[in-house]
Formats: structure tokens, C-alpha cells, sequence
């Protein structure tokens, strides 16, 4: 003290002494909530993790962490009805982020640049046999590959697919499209064998040696209706007519088609009629805001001219016309008859009333429950027989090729458990990053990058791809308004905001810490973090 | 915008950083090698809005004159808290001599610094509303008038906080404080006092004035190196929120600061040499009471003994301030 200036007794020091998170009665910690367009994918994609690399214009990481979940990317930006985009949190700010055309964007950027899949992991050794080509059976087939099992696709038709050939038309889905991503599956080292029936499981297992098998046979017998109907009255089903437009002779339906029926195939047939000369009608005993087919498949189909007499059920069928009977809907909502009749012209009518599954394969199986024509499966999607497993349209559940995918995924990590003499125990789910977790006051202001449409000619004399795709510079805009719900998108705003020094940047791609020793507990980082990737949490006082 | 804004980059200009743009769009509260001139250890309050202002701008100041900052601090929450003899948690030469002679003091030292030859010094003075608008007032005249060589930035949290909170000349009309308690037929601080010191300081035509608040990080750094890079007298006031005076919670700190932007309470514009160059425009218009309910010393206007009378004059001003320095977009305005 001797050697210190007069009045000055202590030497000067730094705040850092002063350890003020002791104040603190909240920690903020971070975290990682669910992204809601990941909670709605039926094929459970990381969407906010691949947007995440193609916002920083890496398409090829943004396209492998997509084809970890699902290896039809292609496929899925034009044919998905993208749940994702319905529960965007984007949507409550201006509108959905547009994920279903940038997933397109990185689908055909793969194609075009020729991108392979990661190699399989070390061969197990175990074969597994996956019957049936479609979206179900090629996912699990996929996956099943990557973790290093030898699997065999037999497929009774004469091209892999399924309903994503011989269902969906080719103006919604090109068939380029679908080759392209079939292959790259089957250079995997899948065994693909056409035009092979399985007549009986069991024996089908046995005679190939298999260890497993996932069923995945879809549902292609159209449902009948009883319609009272002249000998000569032309009546199809829809499944025949979407199935017959994939081979050379077109079927032949006449000039005025009647289509029966409110579903997506209904809507599907009825624009196939449009544009091979027909002039199409759907007749649906119910609403619009009541019909099956998603609305803007509706709205399409309204554009390019087909009709659509909602309200009507069809009582009697003759050569040349039909009898439709008015319906009105009761106070429950159902259509009853109202006893008013008109007569249409119809030279066929088409029956899309749902479809049926052909379980025929199953027969003598031991230990199978068949419900309502599905077959019932476990949680893990094993049937009752063990080792034997089933997804896509043969089991309960929304018949689309996103649950298709979804299901071959599941089945897959679990026969992959299940032949390890083990359980498949997914990792619990975060919670979910709702909008009220945000800050959107941080979000540039944004619209949706409309995606061109086909002129209005061609959508009615050709089966041209109806919707067009994004090219790179628009795709990545429409990446880059993710909002990256629950997700730390390395904004740096809890590190700029703290009065307090307290957050630690750790450079490029690691992200942040708290530094406990100082942080006061205010607040103001989980308020202000766009995303919602901060929580408060108590402090044990 | 009085800026450049970032072009859509998903968060654009709104957030501190991103990841997806270059190191020279990047805002100096971004980088790692940030000079964190207030550094952690300080005793300002939870979610203290002026220990975060003055990071901002001083951090701002720093980079822009290469670290060759000199600091002179009024008395004040700010002095009180960085610096208990003998701790600080300043990381730059900085002196503190009274309450009312920062502006006078910081004078000196440019002085000082112009006869050693030391140009590239640069000198900031700063204080709150209470050392700023009212005991340094006259010497924050004087060093306008004289236009000396200085940066004075005022961080303003509307009255006088380190001493238990006392009506200033910047505590707004129906505020509470312990000096204007809401009792009365006029609760809280009066209309029609007060005194609006950016408007004073343009009126001594001095180079720059600007204001600011701690919600727009971007705007508040590109005055604070745009005031860097002129030499004379340069004034910026900004808006510091104040959990404890105000009785908002700690988080809530920008919240409000950008509340205050956006309801127009708060006009955040630039001027040269007394005319206004540019305004930072409301994004989305919000009604006064989206402001003033978070606050308890602003209570008093709603709830049983309610004073919309008060809370419409409130928003009177907000609309005023709004058309005098048009913060609102043409198409906005009319709809």
C-alpha cells in the first residue's frame, strides 16, 4: 500500500471477478425442438435439416440428407401432397414454404448431375424378400440395402413402380423421372425380377432362402358397384383404365365418359379422358368440400374443362346414357336421395370407388389377421406370422405414395432390428417447435415463389408434366425462407443481444454456448431467438 | 432505410448475424474478435437495455477507428455499474470525472490529443438522459456549439435510474417515477414537458445527429461508424429500455425498444447539419397500448381507474412524430 499513489489503496482489477451468474434464478440452455413439416411427413424426412445445406447452396448434402429417409425425391416433389407444407409455420407469417418444389429441385438435380447413393454399409449376410415394385416396396428395399442386406424385389407387373406407374398419370408424374430413381436404387445391388408373381409367400421365402420378407403388394383390384345396368352398358374400373394408359392400346372409352367417384383417381381418370379427346364427367354423390380428391387436383381438373355434377349417384346404366338421381346432403352431413332423376349421355363410365387389395398371396399363412381386406400389422409393421412383414396400401392407413415410403422405411429399420435379434427403439421426439416459439419479427419478408404451370392447350391435348420445376436461382430462394422452426440456423443473435458477454460463439458450424459463470438469466436471448432453438429452464434455488 | 439493407438472405438485415453472408456484410456484434468493450462481470441489472447499448455502439466505435478509442463517461447507471472502484469492465482508456461535465471533459481531451499530434485518437463521450438532457446539458452545448471533435452518444432510458428512479427531462408524459407518482387527476408525469435533445442538437446545425435503439442493431452500427468517420461535433441518442425503471421483465428489453420504433413513439431518423437525411421507416404499425402495456409505469392507464383520454394523447404524439418525419411507407399509410 506504501507504493500506491496518494488516496489510492487497492489496485485496479477487471469485472471479471464479479461472477454475476450467481444472480441468475433461470438458465437459458439451447435445444432443438421439432421442425412441424418434419412431424408431418408421413416418411418422416429431416426437411429443416436438408433445406438447411441447400440454403447454403450445397445441393448435393441437401439431397443426402434427404435420401437418408426417402430415395424418391424426384417422385415426392411431384406427386407428394406435402403434409409438410400444410404445417409450415411459415404459413401463419405469408405463406408455406414452398419444400415440395424445392424437393423436386434437388431430385432432378441429382438425376441430371448423376449423384449416387452412399455405398451400403458391410454385408450382414441376411437376404430378405420384398414383394412388389412400388413406393413401399422400393423404400424398404432402399433401406434395407443401405444397411448392408442382400434384398430381391419380385414384382408381378412388367415394370417397377407400382402405382406410381400404372396410378398416377404421366402429366403429373414423368416416367424418365421414375426410371431414373428406380435404377439408382437398384444399382444399390438390389435384384429386381419382373413379371414374377408370388403366389405363396411361405414357399416364395423358402425357395429363395430369404430370412424376412416385407409385403408390399398395394391395392389394385377397383371396387364394383352395383349398378343396375343394360348387358351392353360399357362399366370399368379406374384401376384397368390408368393401367391400360402405360401400354401401347389406349382404352377404349368413347367420346362421353361418365367418372364415379370423388377421389383422387377419380380426378386422374377424368383428366386422362381430357386429354386423349374425351369429354369427361364425374358424377360424386357428395360436395366438393366433402370429396376425398385434394382441392386443387379439383381446381385443375375444373381448369382443363372436365365437369364434375356433384350430388348425384348413378342408378342405372344403358348403352349410349345413364340415370343420375339428385342427392341432398341430411343435417349428418350424408347425401340422401331426393327422387329427381336426369338422364346423361355416356358411352362408358368409369368406377373410382377405392380399391381392393389382392391378399391371395397370404393364403394358409399362419397367425395373419385380415381386417376390412387389410392386413393387420404390429406397431414395428410385422403381421401376426413372424418375420413377415407389410406396408403401403395392403395394410390400414392413407393410401398415398408418401405413406407408401414412410412404411418401407419403418419396415425396414425394423426387420433390420428384428433379423439382429433385437428391438427398434426410435429416438424420442423432440417437442414441437409450434409458432409461438418464434420471434418472426426476424424473417425477411418473403413470397412464395409461384412454380409455372403448363398453357392451358397442352394440359388438354397432351400428357405433358402439367407442373414445372424451380431452376436453381428460385429454388434458392424458396430454401432460404425456411424458418429453421426449433433449429439454430447460426443467426448470432443470443450472442449479439446478451447485455452480459454470456454467449460464446464457437466459430462456423458449432454454434453457441452459454458461459454459466456470468449469465444473468434475463432472458432476452430466448425472447429474441428467431427460431426457437432456446429454452428457459429453472434454476434448482 | 437510412442503410444499406441486406439483400433477402432468409433473416436479411433483422438478425445480428447469418451464416450465409461474406465477413464484410457481417455486423461488428457478429464477429468472434468483437471488442466486447463492456465486458461480463458488470452490475447492470437482468436484460439491462443500456449495458447492451453501449456494447453496440462503443464495440461500433472501436472497429471503426481501428481501436484508437478514448471514453469519457457521465455519472450514471452506466458509470456506477461498469465501474465499482476499483474494478471495470471496460476494455478501452476511459474517464470519468462528474455528472454534468462528460461533454466538457471530452472536449478536453480531444484537445489535449489535437496538441500531441495524436489524430488518429478518436474521443466518445457518454451518459444517460439525466447527465445528458439535464445537468450536462450546458456543456453538451457548449461542445456543439464550439463543434469540438467529439462522438456524444446518450443513452437514453427516460429518467434517472441508478438513483431510484427519478422524472428527467426524457421521462415521457403519464410515466411513473418516484418523483411523479400516478396519483391525481393526471397520474404519472405531465404532458407537455420535457425536452427533446436530438432536435436540440440538429438546431446547433452541427455535422451529425442521429437516434437509435437497441432493436436495430444494423441501424445503430451504421450511425455509429458513419458519426466515426466525420470529425466535429456528432450527437446520437439511443433508446435504452430499463426493466428495472420501467417495470417490464428483463427479456422483454428489445421487445420494447422495437415497440417503441414501430408505434412511432420512438422516431428513429438521421440529420446533417440540422436536416434530416433519412428515416428508419415502421415495419409493422403497432398501436400505442402494445407499448405501453408491458410497463408498469404505465399501469395506471388501464385496467379499474383506466385513463384512455391519457393513453389517446400518447397516441396523438406517436401519430405526430409519424407524419413529421414520415415513418411510414405511402402505401402503408393508407392502408
Amino acid at each position: 500500500m506504501a507504493n500506491k499513489p496518494f488516496a489510492i489503496t487497492l489496485k485496479p482489477g477487471t469485472s471479471l471477478a464479479n461472477l454475476t451468474g450467481s444472480w441468475r434464478s433461470a438458465r437459458p440452455v439451447y435445444l432443438n425442438r421439432l421442425p412441424p413439416c418434419n412431424n408431418a411427413c408421413p416418411a418422416g424426412e429431416n426437411i429443416q435439416g436438408w433445406l438447411f445445406h441447400a440454403e447454403s447452396g450445397d445441393y448435393e448434402q441437401a439431397w443426402r440428407v434427404l435420401v437418408r429417409d426417402n430415395p424418391l425425391p424426384a417422385v415426392m416433389g411431384r406427386v407428394c401432397y406435402h403434409p409438410c407444407e400444410t404445417s409450415c409455420n411459415r404459413g401463419q407469417l405469408d405463406e408455406a414454404v414452398g419444400i415440395n418444389s424445392v424437393e423436386r429441385f434437388l431430385g432432378d438435380e441429382a438425376n441430371k448431375r448423376g449423384w449416387k447413393f452412399d455405398a451400403p454399409a458391410a454385408a450382414t449376410g441376411k437376404k430378405v424378400l420384398v414383394v412388389g415394385a412400388g413406393p413401399s416396396g422400393l423404400s424398404a428395399a432402399y433401406h434395407l440395402a443401405r444397411m448392408g442386406h442382400q434384398v430381391e424385389i419380385q414384382e408381378a407387373g412388367p415394370l417397377a413402380g407400382g402405382m406410381m406407374r400404372f396410378g398416377i398419370p404421366k402429366y403429373r408424374l414423368p416416367r424418365e423421372v421414375l426410371d431414373a430413381e428406380v435404377q439408382r436404387i437398384l444399382d444399390l445391388g438390389v435384384t429386381l425380377k419382373l413379371n414374377t408373381k408370388v403366389e405363396h409367400i411361405e414357399q416364395s421365402m423358402k425357395d429363395g432362402g430369404f430370412d424376412a420378407a416385407f409385403l408390399a403388394v398395394g391395392a389394385h383390384i377397383g371396387k364394383r358397384a352395383m349398378i343396375p345396368a343394360g348387358d351392353a352398358a360399357h362399366i370399368v374400373d379406374a384401376v384397368s383404365v390408368l393401367r391400360s394408359m402405360e401400354g401401347e392400346d389406349k382404352p377404349m372409352l368413347g367420346r362421353k365418359v361418365v367418372v364415379y367417384g370423388g377421389g383422387n383417381t377419380a380426378i386422374d381418370v377424368a383428366r386422362s379422358v381430357k386429354r386423349m379427346g374425351g369429354e369427361p364427367i364425374i358424377v360424386y354423390r357428395r360436395t366438393r368440400d366433402r370429396a376425398p380428391a385434394h382441392d386443387f387436383e379439383i381446381e385443375e381438373a375444373l381448369q382443363e374443362g372436365v365437369l364434375i355434377k356433384w350430388l348425384s349417384t348413378i342408378k342405372q346404366a344403358e348403352v349410349g346414357e345413364i340415370t343420375v338421381e339428385k342427392m341432398e346432403l341430411d343435417e349428418k352431413g350424408f347425401p340422401q336421395p331426393t327422387g329427381e332423376f336426369e338422364k346423361l349421355e355416356a358411352d362408358s363410365v368409369v368406377l373410382a370407388l377405392g380399391q381392393d387389395v389382392d391378399l391371395s398371396l397370404l393364403e394358409g399363412v399362419s397367425g395373419l389377421e385380415i381386417k376390412d381386406g387389410t392386413v393387420q400389422v404390429a406397431p414395428n409393421m410385422m403381421t401376426g406370422h413372424d418375420g413377415i412383414f407389410a406396408g403401403g396400401d395392403m395394410v390400414p392407413s392413407e393410401r398415398t405414395v408418401t405413406v407408401g415410403v414412410g412404411h418401407g422405411k419403418k419396415a425396414a429399420r425394423n426387420i433390420d432390428a428384428w433379423l439382429r435379434d433385437i428391438t427398434y427403439a426410435p429416438e424420442p421426439k423432440h417437442e414441437i417447435a409450434t409458432f409461438d416459439k418464434l420471434n418472426p419479427w426476424y424473417y425477411s419478408d418473403a413470397d412464395k415463389t409461384v412454380r409455372p404451370m403448363l398453357d392451358m392447350i397442352r394440359r388438354q391435348t397432351s400428357f405433358d408434366e402439367v407442373q414445372g420445376g424451380l431452376d436453381e436461382t428460385n429454388a434458392l430462394f424458396e430454401a432460404r425462407r425456411c424458418l429453421s422452426c426449433g433449429n439454430c440456423f447460426e443467426c448470432d443473435n443470443c450472442y449479439g443481444v446478451c447485455p452480459d458477454n454470456a454467449v460464446i460463439k464457437l466459430g462456423p458450424g458449432k454454434g453457441f454456448e452459454f458461459n454459466y459463470d456470468y449469465c444473468k438469466g434475463c432472458g432476452i436471448c430466448e425472447a429474441e431467438c428467431p427460431c426457437g432453438s432456446i429454452k428457459m429452464v429453472p434454476e434448482d434455488i | 432505410m437510412s442503410f444499406q439493407p441486406v439483400k433477402f438472405y432468409q433473416t436479411g438485415t433483422y438478425t445480428v448475424g447469418n451464416r450465409l453472408l461474406g465477413p464484410d456484410e457481417r455486423s461488428v456484434q457478429s464477429g468472434e474478435l468483437r471488442s466486447n468493450s463492456i465486458n461480463s462481470g458488470h452490475r447492470a441489472c437482468q436484460g439491462c437495455g443500456e449495458a447492451l447499448g453501449a456494447r453496440y455502439a462503443i464495440d461500433a466505435a472501436m472497429a471503426e477507428s481501428n481501436n484508437q478509442l478514448i471514453a469519457v463517461n457521465a455519472t450514471g447507471c452506466l458509470e456506477v455499474f461498469s465501474t465499482p472502484y476499483p474494478e471495470s469492465s471496460w476494455q478501452l482508456p476511459w474517464i470519468h470525472s462528474l455528472f454534468g461535465n462528460a461533454a466538457a471533459v471530452a472536449t478536453g481531451v480531444a484537445a489535449a490529443l489535437k496538441v500531441k499530434g495524436k489524430t488518429e485518437v478518436r474521443v466518445v463521450a457518454q451518459g444517460g438522459d439525466g447527465g445528458t438532457t439535464d445537468i450536462g446539458f450546458g456543456c453538451l452545448s457548449g461542445m456543439f456549439e464550439r463543434n469540438d471533435d467529439v462522438l456524444y452518444i446518450c443513452y437514453d432510458n427516460e429518467a434517472y435510474m441508478n438513483t431510484g428512479v427519478q422524472r428527467s427531462s426524457a421521462t415521457p408524459p403519464t410515466a411513473r417515477t418516484a418523483t411523479t407518482m400516478p396519483v391525481g387527476k393526471e397520474p404519472g408525469n405531465v404532458f407537455g414537458q420535457g425536452k427533446n435533445v436530438p432536435e436540440i442538437a440538429m438546431a446547433h446545425g452541427i455535422p451529425y445527429v442521429a437516434t437509435a435503439t437497441v432493436a436495430d442493431l444494423r441501424d445503430l452500427e451504421y450511425k455509429v461508424r458513419k458519426a466515426m468517420k466525420m470529425h466535429g461535433a456528432r450527437y446520437i441518442h439511443i433508446f435504452v429500455p430499463c426493466p428495472l425503471g420501467w417495470g417490464s421483465a428483463s427479456h422483454d428489453t428489445i421487445k420494447l425498444a422495437r415497440l417503441a420504433k414501430e408505434t412511432g413513439t420512438f422516431p428513429v431518423f438521421e440529420a446533417e447539419h440540422g436536416e434530416v437525411t433519412s428515416v428508419l421507416k415502421i415495419r409493422k404499425k403497432q398501436p400505442i397500448e402494445e407499448y405501453l402495456k408491458p410497463q408498469k409505469r404505465f399501469a395506471h392507464l388501464f385496467g379499474k381507474h383506466a385513463h384512455p383520454e391519457m393513453v389517446e394523447h400518447l397516441q396523438a404524439i406517436a401519430d405526430r412524430n409519424i407524419r413529421k418525419y414520415g415513418l411510414l411507407d405511402e402505401e402503408k399509410a393508407h392502408g
